[in-house]
This record gives structure tokens, C-alpha cells and sequence, in this order.
């Protein structure tokens, strides 16, 4: 999982949780966001949701998974 | 079957506290649990809401949470243009849903429901394919409590009903990215909302305007889930070209996302049921959700307690709630959902032109998912919307 989060940009919507197809993020007591689970596929759509773009996934990761 | 529950309610949203109210009033040993140690803070909207919607959820306007009347609302259409229609009378509020999910909450726990804040459900308890109760986490604590019904309405970030497998996930292409400040602004009509269209403003979306009091204001943005640029670039650039909003205070921020496709398909599973932003039970056109949450919060409770009662809680006996919930909301906000996918195709150009050919009231029908064929007629006269026109009718 090469996902990270910039917790001084992160609002805490919870929103990349709910896009995220592989339960692989976690919005810990409604408040800190965290990446969970190893299932991740690096797929990048939290990245492309968050709304202040707090979100990072590894491109060069990406990339090969999509190979 | 002894369970330390009758029904376990995720989220003290507008869902489950309606669904846990009228569990309760009904008698039932309901447990609602929300994971933020504030219910309804901070706040992942606009606050508006209808007269009509607050009627039909038998709610009085209470000035501790309906802090602004509206009468009326302006589209800007992306020339600029503007669209009003006012009304003598209040057609809305803008509440502040800190205070109002809050008296949700307590409404709730007058009828008998535990509320418990600052608790996570972190996984369900299922057995012999029935779910059976919830894992809860509190300061640290982990415990389980079995229940005969649990109701997901853990909201955007819903994770329940996955557990559940049902898939509730939100594809981007129906999911708006939203971002808002709330701001202590000069508004020169603080009774009318404000909305701007257009694809340099807000694609797919739009910005908002809306009044919380004579000089405050919940002002932000909603976009298509699959742009590139975050919302706040969006917001911030609008606020950049407006000099009353440039001038303004930021007094509060949020961020969130808005379901504005259909609503998820599977409604219900043997001891289990999803409402809400969870179940995407939202008006895909301007995005409101507190409305459709509440009403499919009441049907689900209502229903759980038939179903303890009768003693059957399996995925048949559930099924009446997503029966009633279609045949009250689901078909209009299906085509809801189809105007927006209308709306989507149109260019710039497009929107003007429509602008110089409706009417406020027209706007105001749609939202409802009414008039649709008088917008398919105007877009039927320029040959490339015929395919849009198309979606409509
Ligand atoms: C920017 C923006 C603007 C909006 N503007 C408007 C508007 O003007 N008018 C309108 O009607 N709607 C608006 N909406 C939509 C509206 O906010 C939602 O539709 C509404 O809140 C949905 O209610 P709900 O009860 O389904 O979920 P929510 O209100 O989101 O409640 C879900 C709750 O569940 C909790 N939860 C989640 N997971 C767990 C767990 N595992 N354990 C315990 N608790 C959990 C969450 O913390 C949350 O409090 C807006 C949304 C956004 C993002
Ligand atoms: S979408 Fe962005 S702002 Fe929202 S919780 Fe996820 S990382 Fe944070
Ligand atoms: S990259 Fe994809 S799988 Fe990984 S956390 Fe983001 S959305 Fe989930």
C-alpha cells in the first residue's frame, strides 16, 4: 500500500472511505483518517476524490499494478 | 433469542436518529452509536432544508437549529445570467445541524433509545448468514452486543453495509467531492439562496450561497468526483473573483462527498438495514440528503419493530421498508438521478441557452423531478442534445 495522507490537509470527511472499493482506509473516531488494510491496490480514486487533496498514492506504483 | 438489543443503529446522523426514534417509540431496545465525540460536528454540509421536507418529518422550525428563513433562490447561469424566484412566504431553512442532529439525537433518547458518542462499530456479528449484533469500539474498550436488527446509516464513509455484502461503494462518477466555508460575509438579499453554474465555476456541480443569518453564510462547492483539481481550488478561485466573499471571514470549514447517483439497489439482508448517505438515498440534483435520509431512517425503524415483533427479521420480512421507501422516494429520485445525468452532457453554451428559456419556478420543479418534458422539448431544438433530451423522458 503506497497511500499517504497529509493529516494538515486532511478535513476528515470521510469521503475517500466511501469511494475506496477495497475498505482500505479508515476514518478513526470520525477524526484521523487512516490508510487499514494491505488490500489497497494503489488505484489512486481516493487521491482523485479528496476534496483538498490531502491524498498521495505512489504513481510509479500505480502504474505497475495497472500493467 | 435473547439479544442485548432489539435493533443497533449506526451514525447519529439525520438517519439513524430518526430511525432510532421511531424504533424506540415503538418499543423497541434500541441502541444508536455515533464514532464522533460530538454528534453532528463538524458539520459535512450546506444546511439547507425545504419547509416541505421539514413537514414531512413532523418537525416545528426551532430557532436554536433553523437559524435562517429563505423565500426564494438565483441560479447564475455560467454568462452570468440570472434566474430568481421569490416568494411571500418561507419556502426553507438553513439550519445549524450541530444543534439540529443533536435535538435528533436527544428526540431519540427521550423515546427510550441509548445514544452512546464517541463509540465506532468496528465489524458486525454475523451468524448463519443473519447479522447479529455489532463490535464496538470505545476510548480503547472493544465489546460486542447482539441485537436481532442492526441499521447502517454510517453515512458517505458507510462501511457497514459492505460488511453486510451489500456494495455501497461510491463510484466516482457518482460521487460530488464538496468543499465549504462558512463565512461572515455582506449578503445584499440574506432570504434567498445563491447558486452559480458553469464549467470553469464548478463542473458537473455548482457553488452555493447559503444564508444562515443576515450577514453569515455557508458558502461552497460541489464538483464531479473524477476532476483532477480538488474542490477547495475551485472554491478558493470563486471567493478570489467575488470582492464581497474576498472580503469576507472563514469562520468554519468542511469538506465532503455527496452521492448523486442512483440509490444502492439491495436495501436490506437477513437482520440488516442501510439508509441514508449510506445507501446513497440522496437528490442527486442539488444534492440534498437530510430530507431523504430522515424519511428512509423512520420507514427502516418502523419496520424493524414490525419485524421483532412478528418475530422474523430475515431479508423478506425487511424488504417491506425498501418496498415503501421506492414507491415514496426511491422512483422520484431515480429520476432525479437521470436530469443530472442530463444536466452533465450540457456544455456552457448549452446552459445559457437554457437560462434564456426557464423560468425560477421551472428550476424548482425539476429539483422535485417534475417538468422534465418541457426540458426535453427546449433541448430537442438543438440537434446534439437530442441524445440528452434523450435520458429524460
Ligand atoms: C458539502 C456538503 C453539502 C451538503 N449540503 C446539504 C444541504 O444543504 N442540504 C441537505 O439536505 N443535505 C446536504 N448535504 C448532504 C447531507 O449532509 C447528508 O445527506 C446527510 O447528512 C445524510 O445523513 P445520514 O444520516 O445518512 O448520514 P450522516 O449525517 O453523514 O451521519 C452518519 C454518521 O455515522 C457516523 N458513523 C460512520 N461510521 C460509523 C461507525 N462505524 N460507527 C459509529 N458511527 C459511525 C458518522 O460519524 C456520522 O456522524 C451536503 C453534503 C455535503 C458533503
Ligand atoms: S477525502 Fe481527503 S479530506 Fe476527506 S477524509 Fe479523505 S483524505 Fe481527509
Ligand atoms: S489507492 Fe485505491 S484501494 Fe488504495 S486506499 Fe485509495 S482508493 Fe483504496
Amino acid at each position: 500500500m503506497s497511500v499517504k495522507v497529509d493529516a494538515v490537509l486532511c478535513m476528515s470527511c470521510g469521503g475517500c472511505v466511501g469511494v475506496c472499493p477495497s475498505l482500505a482506509l479508515e476514518l478513526e473516531n470520525g477524526i484521523k483518517l487512516v490508510p487499514v488494510d494491505e488490500d489497497c491496490t494503489d488505484c489512486g480514486i481516493c487521491e482523485r476524490f479528496c476534496p483538498v487533496g490531502a491524498i498521495k498514492v505512489d504513481s510509479q506504483k500505480r502504474r505497475l499494478r495497472e500493467r | 433469542m435473547n439479544a442485548d438489543y432489539d435493533v443497533i443503529v449506526i451514525g447519529a446522523g439525520p438517519g439513524g436518529c430518526h430511525a432510532a426514534r421511531i424504533a424506540a417509540e415503538q418499543g423497541m431496545r434500541v441502541l444508536l452509536v455515533e464514532k464522533r465525540p460530538e454528534i453532528g460536528a463538524p458539520k459535512r454540509c450546506g444546511e439547507g432544508l425545504s419547509l416541505g421536507g421539514m413537514k414531512n418529518l413532523g418537525l416545528k422550525p426551532d430557532p436554536k437549529w433553523a437559524m435562517n428563513e429563505i423565500r426564494g433562490a438565483s441560479v447564475y447561469a455560467p454568462n452570468g445570467k440570472r434566474i430568481s424566484i421569490r416568494y411571500e412566504n418561507t419556502i426553507g431553512y438553513v439550519l445549524e445541524r450541530k444543534m439540529f442532529d443533536k435535538y435528533l439525537a436527544v428526540q431519540a433518547a427521550r423515546a427510550g433509545a441509548r445514544v452512546l458518542a464517541k463509540t465506532a462499530v468496528t465489524g458486525l456479528i454475523i451468524k448463519d448468514g443473519f447479522v447479529r449484533g455489532a463490535k464496538l469500539s470505545s476510548f480503547g474498550e472493544n465489546y460486542e452486543l447482539s441485537s436481532k436488527i442492526v441499521i447502517a446509516a454510517d453515512g458517505v464513509e458507510s462501511k457497514a453495509a459492505r460488511w453486510a455484502g451489500i456494495n455501497t461503494t461510491n463510484r466516482l462518477v457518482d460521487i460530488d467531492s464538496g468543499f465549504q466555508y462558512e463565512m461572515v460575509l455582506e449578503l445584499e438579499e440574506p432570504d434567498m439562496l445563491e447558486l452559480y453554474f458553469g464549467s470553469k465555476v464548478a463542473p458537473r456541480g455548482y457553488v452555493w450561497i447559503f444564508p444562515k443569518g443576515k450577514d453569515t453564510a455557508n458558502v461552497g462547492v460541489g464538483i464531479g468526483g473524477r476532476e483532477a483539481v480538488p474542490a477547495k481550488k475551485y472554491l478558493d478561485k470563486f471567493i478570489q473573483g467575488h470582492p464581497n466573499l474576498k472580503k469576507g471571514s472563514i469562520i468554519e470549514v468542511n469538506a465532503g462527498g455527496i452521492p448523486v447517483g442512483d440509490p444502492v439497489g439491495k436495501l436490506a439482508a437477513n437482520g440488516f438495514m442501510v439508509v441514508g448517505d449510506a445507501a446513497h438515498q440522496v437528490n442527486a440534483i442539488h444534492g440534498g440528503g437530510i430530507h431523504e435520509a430522515s424519511i428512509a431512517g423512520m420507514i427502516a425503524g418502523r419496520v424493524a419493530a414490525e419485524a421483532v415483533k412478528k418475530g422474523n427479521v430475515s431479508e423478506k420480512a425487511l424488504a417491506g421498508y425498501a418496498r415503501e421507501w421506492r414507491e415514496k422516494r426511491g422512483k422520484i429520485l431515480h429520476k432525479i438521478v437521470k436530469l443530472r445525468q442530463t444536466i452533465e452532457k450540457l456544455s456552457d453554451d448549452d446552459l445559457n441557452m437554457l437560462a434564456e428559456n426557464l423560468t425560477g419556478e421551472d428550476l424548482v420543479e425539476f429539483a422535485k423531478g417534475k417538468r422534465f418534458l418541457k426540458l426535453a422539448k427546449i433541448l430537442m431544438r438543438r440537434p446534439h442534445l437530442m441524445q440528452a433530451a434523450r435520458i429524460l423522458i
